[in-house]
């Protein structure tokens, strides 16, 4: 089973450092080669995606219609769900990056009262899944500055208080830590346990899944469980990016284990689905306004079309056409005259001026 | 390629923001930082051991007060067998004497503010 799969992957990834750092002691590799490796791999890859997209033409003025377009002045508009203008897709699109409206909008047919009632309703629990898991990994995310900054930035201490507002445990827990596992979790179990998405779903869908659940739960670990040394830990981020690292022996082969899948991360994002961090921005059925009958559209792979005119026809074939009976828009008189008029300096009279 | 304009101002911002590490704490802070502790001249062994003291030494303090406070339980005794008495200002401040020279020096680093000192006095070394 594709599930099955996926759990194997990371299971083996988690081997791979317990083998790589725990067990042949590879630190080197693992603390300092695999990470620019892999930030290297996820800056040049989502840059090289990006163009890729940009180069790509889009053939048609596709945006999705999702409420009343512009129309005749006493017809309100839905200006966010169907944007005229540059200004209104601006604001679908920060609905959509932000807010993740086209989540919030779905909707559910179910049947009522037996099988004779068919009801649509409203059905969040994607919505909220994805909102809580997002959120709470930026969060979660940028709190790990404090490893990579010194002086640490006020706002990530600000973030840290505030996420550790309840003040429980010591360390203090963290409230984005319980809600990204229980939110990844729950974005798992839907997959498994929703026969329709069970059966949608991919090695590509579980695989990231699992991966994000693996670098949270060993996170949570790490803070909580089976402690290691965050300074020495933070040396080697700082010596990362002042690019002098040293990988501590101090760090278990758990932080490593961390590190390790945050860099395969790293490196899968970019050929990945997850690629949707930078594809939401390029999608051609949200970032154009539906002003389809007031602005054309001109298809980047149209090409020159080789023509011939009725006009250019006519040419060809007036004599013949005139000795037939056939009806003419130039008698062969006038073109000759017109000819020969043009061959006088006249350039401005072209053949169609006696088209009337 | 097409909205080459918004296309490379968006891949510049995104780049930007995603070296942040990289040039923040390069240009405007001191990558080489190291915290250095002044340990305690007289003793040299703490309750526990070094690597044990660092990695659980909030836990313990934690576990010490509700021992303390709510158990009314005053002594601690350590994996080797002595005996010590479960006070921070009694027992951990006779050695770290200084706030400033000792805790500060990690918790700063790792932008760590324990709440230690909401109710003790802070000690200062002198």
């Amino acid at each position: 089973m594709k599930f099955i799969g996926s759990l194997v992957a990371v299971l083996l990834l988690v081997l791979l450092a317990y083998l790589g750092v725990g067990v042949a002691g590879l630190r080197e590799l693992f603390g300092v080669v695999l990470p620019y490796v892999s930030v290297v791999v996820l800056l040049l890859g989502i840059v090289w995606r990006v163009l890729c997209w940009a180069k790509s033409p889009v053939p048609f003025k596709i945006p999705t219609t999702c409420g009343q377009e512009k129309s005749l002045p006493w017809i309100k508009q839905n200006k966010l769900d169907n944007p005229s203008n540059g200004l209104q897709v601006v604001g679908r699109m920060i609905l959509e990056i932000l807010f993740f409206r086209s989540l919030f909008r779905n909707t559910r047919m179910d049947f009522r009262g037996g099988e004779e009632k068919v009801v649509y309703g409203p059905s969040k629990w994607l919505w909220i899944g994805a909102i809580a898991f997002h959120y709470s990994f930026l969060v979660v995310f940028f709190r790990h500055l404090r490893f990579f900054s010194e002086p640490v930035p006020w706002l990530v201490k600000l973030t840290q208080d505030v996420d550790g507002f309840f003040q429980l445990g010591v360390p203090a827990f963290y409230i984005t830590t319980f809600v990204f596992i229980g939110a990844v979790g729950y974005l798992l179990l839907r997959r498994l346990f929703i026969p329709q998405l069970r059966y949608i779903s991919l090695v590509n869908d579980y695989f990231p899944l699992l991966l994000l659940l693996g670098i949270g739960t060993t996170g949570f670990f790490l803070r909580h469980l089976f402690k290691t040394d965050v300074v020495a830990i933070k040396e080697l981020a700082l010596g990362l990016v002042s690019f002098g690292p040293k990988a501590p022996v101090e760090a278990s082969w758990l932080f490593y284990c961390h590190l390790f899948l945050v860099c395969v991360l790293f490196m899968y994002l970019p050929f990945s689905k997850i690629m949707h961090l930078a594809g939401v921005f390029l999608s051609p059925s949200r970032n154009m306004p539906n002003n389809n009958r007031a602005v054309r559209h001109v298809n980047p792979w149209n090409y020159p079309v080789k023509v011939h005119t009725y006009e250019e026809y006519e040419d060809e074939f007036r004599e013949k056409m005139y000795a037939a009976g056939l009806p003419v828009e130039k008698t062969p008189e006038q073109a000759a005259a017109e000819k020969s008029a043009g061959d006088n300096g006249d350039d401005a009279s072209s053949g169609t001026d006696n088209k009337e | 390629m097409y909205d080459t304009g918004k296309i490379l101002a968006g891949l510049v911002a995104f780049i930007v923001v995603a070296t942040f590490p990289l040039w923040f704490t390069n240009l405007f802070g001191s990558p080489s930082a190291r915290p250095v502790l002044e340990l305690p001249k007289g003793e040299k062994k703490c309750v526990e051991d070094t690597e044990y003291m660092r990695h659980w030494h909030m836990n313990m303090l934690d576990q010490w007060r509700n021992e303390v406070v709510r158990e009314g339980k005053r002594m601690y005794v350590s994996s080797d067998g002595r005996k010590f008495e479960m006070s921070l200002n009694k027992n951990c401040l006779k050695c770290h004497e200084s706030r400033a020279k000792f805790c500060d020096r990690c918790h700063n680093y790792m932008a760590v503010d324990p709440y230690c000192w909401d109710c003790h006095v802070t000690p200062t070394g002198e």
